[in-house]
């Protein structure tokens, strides 16, 4: 079962759920923790992984070899991104801008584009204390985000619960971060910005088709109409923490919540039951 | 005109607050909210739209079942999986467009989407230009790109002193979309180690494309040990720490009543808020002369 956990508006305590629902869970589940927030990776602060592999991620761009190249412009035209352009003598590539589709060399008459790799991240693997860990990073100055996230996926095992922990906001990334998911955690605050960014990433994940349910941080501060939202939509609140110093705490110290608080484990077991529960009902409903 | 957009790396940390609070004591400027994913600065300031613009970007394939001949070639070429049993998934496919060039029968065609909507608004406090990107919809920096063009050319056509982004979290396209070419980025970190590694690597965004930055430690008193490396960090760095704000309700409840913190209470934080203005006018009248870009 892969588990994503997003928020729509940032810290809102994504990586304080994935991280304490992982350390939840391993005590009964083979559990893999996977942060997909390439831009800003946090998991690793609080799991403190030994990492055992690591691989550079890079995307295809072009490369023009001038001596067959006519200068006929094919390729510049083909290229949605901008990322060529011809000019009479020369050809310019923004290889910050290139997807890698591999068009421009497929397309070229004179078979003068090949393709190097170009390096934009990389992806670390390896364990902490019993959860299989996998995280990436998005080098500095680069823009794209998803082909990390989706070499980060590749890793994702086909046993056990798969935890991921996405970026916030509604574009992109959030997407390739969460979409294959078997459900979505959305975290969220009670306040007019939490619940403004919630209400968009419930219509995110509603167009993935994807389940979702809320984890309601800091409860107490703001006001009610989160839990309002909730219920007029149908979306189950299925844990919430409370605003408490404590807890604040052990986050800022980079402290796992359910290792500070071990009290917590059996709120994030239950969690990880009613999410289970909801799964089930509903892949019962497809067989029917 | 000069150019602030704030960031933060990390989420959460009070970017929103901060500019709504900066749209309150600053004269003569015009609002720009870069984060188009979860525009949230609107709360704050409680605009009349004057003009609402669509957005038509990023192109999706299309198939015509007619014509087409499932010979399959689309799907061998796309790199983004995006075709699979001749159907195009319109959320995987990043509309380049390879498979309509190749089809043999022309069977393929690249439709425009409506990607979101942009606004030009009117507040109490001034112009205020945002954007809310489709669900689920790519291309975000561009819309970035068109929102801080807009706030420019109200800013030269009005004659207006400043311009104020409030820019969205991470480090990746449309950060770098609200970060380039701007006199100075004022970075929101808050004393957690997640807080501390995020502003380390959005720092290094500001290195990358050479633009100046100030930092601002939100909550200070949760965590002061933290407060301090981040203080020794930044030292290091020779970037100066513009302001310490600590922590109050305060924040939140005017967020709950739709003001910015400076108009609900006169408490510490609303003296720091004001402080970190005035420093901000001081770097941009002074050091970032200019634009980086």
């Amino acid at each position: 079962m892969i588990i994503s956990v997003a928020s729509g508006k940032g810290g809102t305590g994504k990586t304080l759920v994935a991280t304490s629902l992982a350390l939840s869970l391993k005590e009964r589940d083979n559990v893999q923790l996977l942060d997909c927030d390439v831009e800003e990776p946090n998991d690793h602060v609080f799991m403190k992984p030994a990492f055992t592999r690591s691989e550079a991620v890079s995307i295809p761009v072009p490369k023009v070899d001038e001596e067959k190249c006519t200068y006929c412009g094919k390729c510049a035209e083909v290229c949605a991104y901008n990322a060529i352009a011809v000019m009479k003598q020369k050809v310019l590539i923004f290889p910050e801008l290139c997807h890698g589709c591999g068009a421009c060399s497929y397309l070229c008459p004179e078979k003068a584009i090949s393709e190097e790799e170009k390096e934009i991240g990389v992806v670390e693997s390896g364990y902490s204390g019993g959860v299989g860990f996998v995280h990436g990073t998005l080098n500095i100055g680069e823009a794209m985000a998803p082909p990390i996230i989706r070499q980060v996926k590749e890793h994702a095992s086909h046993e056990g619960t798969v935890i991921i922990d996405v970026s916030p906001g509604t574009s992109c990334p959030v997407v390739e971060a969460v979409k294959d998911s078997d459900f979505c955690l959305l975290v969220t605050e009670p306040t007019p910005f939490g619940l403004n960014d919630l209400v968009l990433a419930v219509e995110t994940v509603r167009q993935l088709n994807i389940p979702c349910g809320i984890v309601l941080n800091r409860a107490g501060v703001g006001d009610g109409k989160t839990e309002e939202y909730c219920q007029k939509e149908n979306i189950p609140v299925l844990l919430t923490i409370p605003l408490n110093t404590e807890i604040a705490g052990f986050y800022s110290r980079g402290i796992p919540l359910v290792e500070g608080m071990p009290q917590w484990k059996v709120s994030f077991l239950e969690l990880s039951d009613k999410i289970r529960e909801i799964v089930n009902e509903r892949s019962s409903d497809t067989e029917r | 005109m000069k150019e602030v957009v704030i960031l933060s790396g990390k989420g959460g940390t009070g970017k929103t607050s901060i500019v709504g609070s900066f749209a309150a004591l600053a004269q003569s400027k015009v609002l720009a909210d870069c984060d188009v994913d979860a525009a949230d600065l609107h709360l704050l300031l409680n605009p009349s739209i004057k003009e609402e613009i669509e957005f038509w970007s990023g192109e999706v394939a299309v198939i015509d079942d007619e014509e087409c001949t499932q010979c399959g070639l689309c799907q061998d070429v796309c790199r983004f999986d995006a075709i699979n049993d001749f159907k195009v998934d319109p959320i995987s496919c990043e509309g380049c467009g390879f498979c309509s060039h190749i089809c043999p029968v022309e069977a393929i065609t690249m439709m425009e989407s409506l990607s979101g909507h942009w606004f030009i608004s009117d507040t109490k406090y001034g112009h205020l230009v945002y954007a809310r990107l489709g669900i689920a919809q790519e291309n975000s920096g561009k819309l970035v790109a068109l929102v801080r063009q807009r706030a420019k050319q109200i800013a030269e056509r009005e004659g207006l002193s400043y311009i104020i982004s409030d820019g969205p979290p991470g480090i990746g396209c449309p950060v770098i979309s609200s970060l380039s070419g701007a006199n100075l980025a004022l970075l929101v970190t808050e004393p957690t180690l997640s807080g501390i590694h995020d502003l380390e690597r959005v720092l290094g965004v500001c290195y990358h494309f050479g633009v100046p930055a100030l930092v601002c430690i939100n909550k200070y008193d949760l965590n002061e040990d933290n407060t301090r490396q981040i203080e020794s960090y930044c030292l290091s760095q020779g970037v100066e720490v513009a302001a310490k704000i600590p922590f109050d309700n305060a924040v939140t409840e005017a967020i709950v009543r739709g003001l910015p913190v400076v108009e609900y209470s006169q408490g510490r934080v609303s003296q720091e808020i004001e402080s970190l203005w005035q420093h901000i006018t001081c770097a941009l009248d002074t050091r970032a002369n200019k634009p980086n870009a």
